[in-house]
């Protein structure tokens, strides 16, 4: 086991230095540079070269790279070029506001697709069934930007009960206690509403064809014949087997999710690292591109370590194979 | 194909993709006018749909705020959506094919190269990279083509690699080889049309996934710029006047749900024709 974790987390190291180098490729390789931004477009050509050099811009790329590598290693991931803010403080405090709405969303979905995914396998082929499926394609289809305004548009200005944007209200700095803890579920509730509904229809979906696998085994015939309640044999023949597709795909679905959140939080100014992102991106903040690029590619990648290792805890026989083939 | 009709599903979800494209394609005929230009902007803007305009003019989905009626650009806009999703994941496809059958038909380390490749690629986040390569170089239709093709291969290639691996080892491989055919000319004629059944499941669920990206892509204002209308940038000028004009978003995303409903539907039908398990294949969720 210790051994396989090894080797994925060494694999993941891989993929965030990789994604790391393709980034700071492209950035060179585009069009513009920092110097532009900084100075603006009344600089001169020599401003602009004294900006360059005052950058490090001016030297070989692959000095750059290994220049950058050793000081984002060491932790100086350099200040913001629009707000002059450090990125890492930038950074430290938005992914904890994105690992909350996507973990909360994780559980959610999951949560609640397995019931509905339950309830169709036990109700097979009937309208109900159908009616169901119909409604998680439905909501696999729903365009996360979309959703969130559709929702901000009833709850926020039609109803007027739910908040639309950020994270906590203005004034949270003078709640205390029960208040400020109201505040900011009533500020979480339409973003992670939004990635949830999305999050449910993808997982009942799924769990459905895992279910309906495991209905056709053998084995639970035997269970059926052995005279077991039909809810019994639900609970702890079928979900049990079904359960194992369903955590692999639930780190499959780890960077859809922060795909997801990205558009939620630019729909919900949510101050995470997705919203960190587009608006470096828009401003070509090169710092805290390369920062929040880190950061998300991390997440990722962690998550899907943690479901690797989740597989191989609910079924003894990947870890087993794991441990031969390692 | 065929089959797949037999399927309600599959029914119900070409139907779906017909009108869309249908109206797409008839904009012209369907439609009044320019989907662009604002008109008369005082006296028509925000003109609530199944209104008269003080021309006359007839309003389905009522106007936006410059004036210009929502229907028709919608329908212009469907052109280039659907075109995106088509073509990029006709890249992403052969990109995919390309990379899955020289992987897992010939040895070596060449091979070892690409299936490593692969999966590397298909760690990457794939929306932080189109943002990224999307705001660097301000991409008009046919670069967000080649943008989503070339970061959408991945899931092709590791179909058609496991396809081409298990067909491989089947009899009527070995009687083409015997009967003296090259390598290449085996794997062209005999393996690759068989391997190709997952793909078209594949094909069918990326088109509504490529759909939603470049939507999304031009919502953050950074795919189809205005005022050439898409739908992603409808939704984003709809955002602004959510509360005076809610119709300006919401068609938009009708359409967008429609497609991905039909694209899904019919990637069902075709995988439960094809005998496949149920997919793992996702979305990337947005």
């Amino acid at each position: 086991m210790l051994r396989l974790i090894a080797r994925r987390a060494l694999s993941g190291v891989a993929v965030v230095a990789g994604v790391l180098t393709l980034t700071f490729l492209l950035l060179h390789a585009a069009p513009g540079d920092p110097a532009e931004q900084i100075l603006g477009p009344t600089a001169t050509e020599e401003q602009l070269a004294a900006g360059r050099r005052a950058l490090g811009l001016d030297r070989p790329l692959a000095v750059q790279y290994v220049s950058w590598l050793s000081r984002f290693g060491r932790g100086d991931w350099g200040t913001s070029l629009a707000t002059g803010r450090p990125a890492s403080a930038m950074l430290g405090r938005a992914w904890p506001a994105t690992a909350k709405l996507i973990l909360l969303s994780l559980l959610l979905s999951y949560g609640l697709g397995l019931v509905v995914a339950a309830i169709q396998a036990a109700r097979q082929r009937t309208a109900l069934d159908t009616g169901l499926s119909i409604a998680s394609v439905t909501l696999v289809a729903l365009p996360g930007y979309w959703l969130g305004l559709m929702l901000v548009a009833v709850f926020t200005y039609l109803l007027r009960l739910l908040p639309a944007f950020g994270a906590a209200g203005f004034d949270a700095d003078e709640l205390h206690g029960w208040a400020r803890v109201v505040d900011s579920l009533r500020h979480l509730a339409l973003p992670l509403a939004t990635l949830t509904l999305i999050g449910i229809g993808a997982a009942a979906r799924f769990a459905r064809g895992a279910m309906l696998d495991a209905l056709e085994q053998p084995f639970i015939v035997a269970a059926r014949a052995k005279g077991l309640t039909p809810a019994r044999v639900m609970r702890h023949h079928v979900l049990r087997h079904a359960l194992i597709p369903i955590v692999t795909l639930l780190g499959l679905s780890l960077p859809a999710l922060f795909s997801g959140a990205v558009f939620i939080e630019a729909v919900f100014a949510w101050p995470g690292v997705g919203r960190v992102l587009v608006e470096a991106v828009q401003a070509r903040d090169y710092p805290i591109v390369m920062a929040a690029t880190a950061v998300s590619a991390t997440l990722v990648v962690v998550g899907n370590l943690a479901a690797d290792l989740v597989a191989g805890f609910v079924d003894p026989r990947v870890r087993a194979r794991e441990e031969v083939t390692a | 194909m065929s089959a797949a009709l037999r399927d309600g599903r599959g029914r119900i979800g070409l139907v779906l993709l017909l009108l869309v494209v249908i109206a797409a394609i008839a904009a012209p005929l369907l439609t009044g006018g320019d989907p662009d230009t604002p008109r008369d902007v005082v006296a028509m803007r925000f003109l609530p749909p199944l209104s008269h305009d003080v021309h006359g003019a007839f309003h389905v989905l009522g106007t936006d705020r410059f004036g210009r009626d929502v229907w028709t650009r919608l329908a212009y806009g469907g052109r280039i959506s659907l075109a995106v999703g088509f073509l990029s994941v006709l890249v992403s496809v052969a990109l995919g094919t390309a990379i899955g059958a020289a992987a897992g038909w010939w040895r070596g380390w060449p091979a070892t190269a690409l299936t490593g490749f692969t999966d590397f690629a298909l760690a990457l986040p794939r929306v932080v990279l189109l943002l990224l390569l999307a705001a660097l170089w301000r991409p008009n239709a046919a670069l967000v083509i080649l943008l989503l093709g070339a970061t959408g291969w991945m899931p092709v290639a590791r179909l058609v690699h496991a396809e081409v691996r298990s067909l491989a080892a089947r009899p009527f491989v070995e009687g083409a080889t015997s009967l003296g055919a090259r390598s290449r000319r085996v794997l062209w004629r005999h393996v690759l049309p068989n391997a190709l059944t997952p793909v078209t499941v594949a094909a069918a669920l990326g088109v509504g996934n490529a759909i939603l990206l470049e939507a999304g892509l031009s919502y953050l204002g950074l795919g189809v710029q205005p005022p050439t209308p898409s739908w992603g940038n409808m939704i984003a000028s709809g955002r602004d006047t959510l509360v005076n004009a809610p119709w300006v978003a919401t068609a938009p995303g009708v359409m967008l749900v429609m497609v991905v409903v039909g694209c899904t539907l019919l990637g069902d039908a075709l995988r439960d024709v094809a005998g496949g398990r149920s997919s793992v294949i996702g979305r990337d969720g947005l």
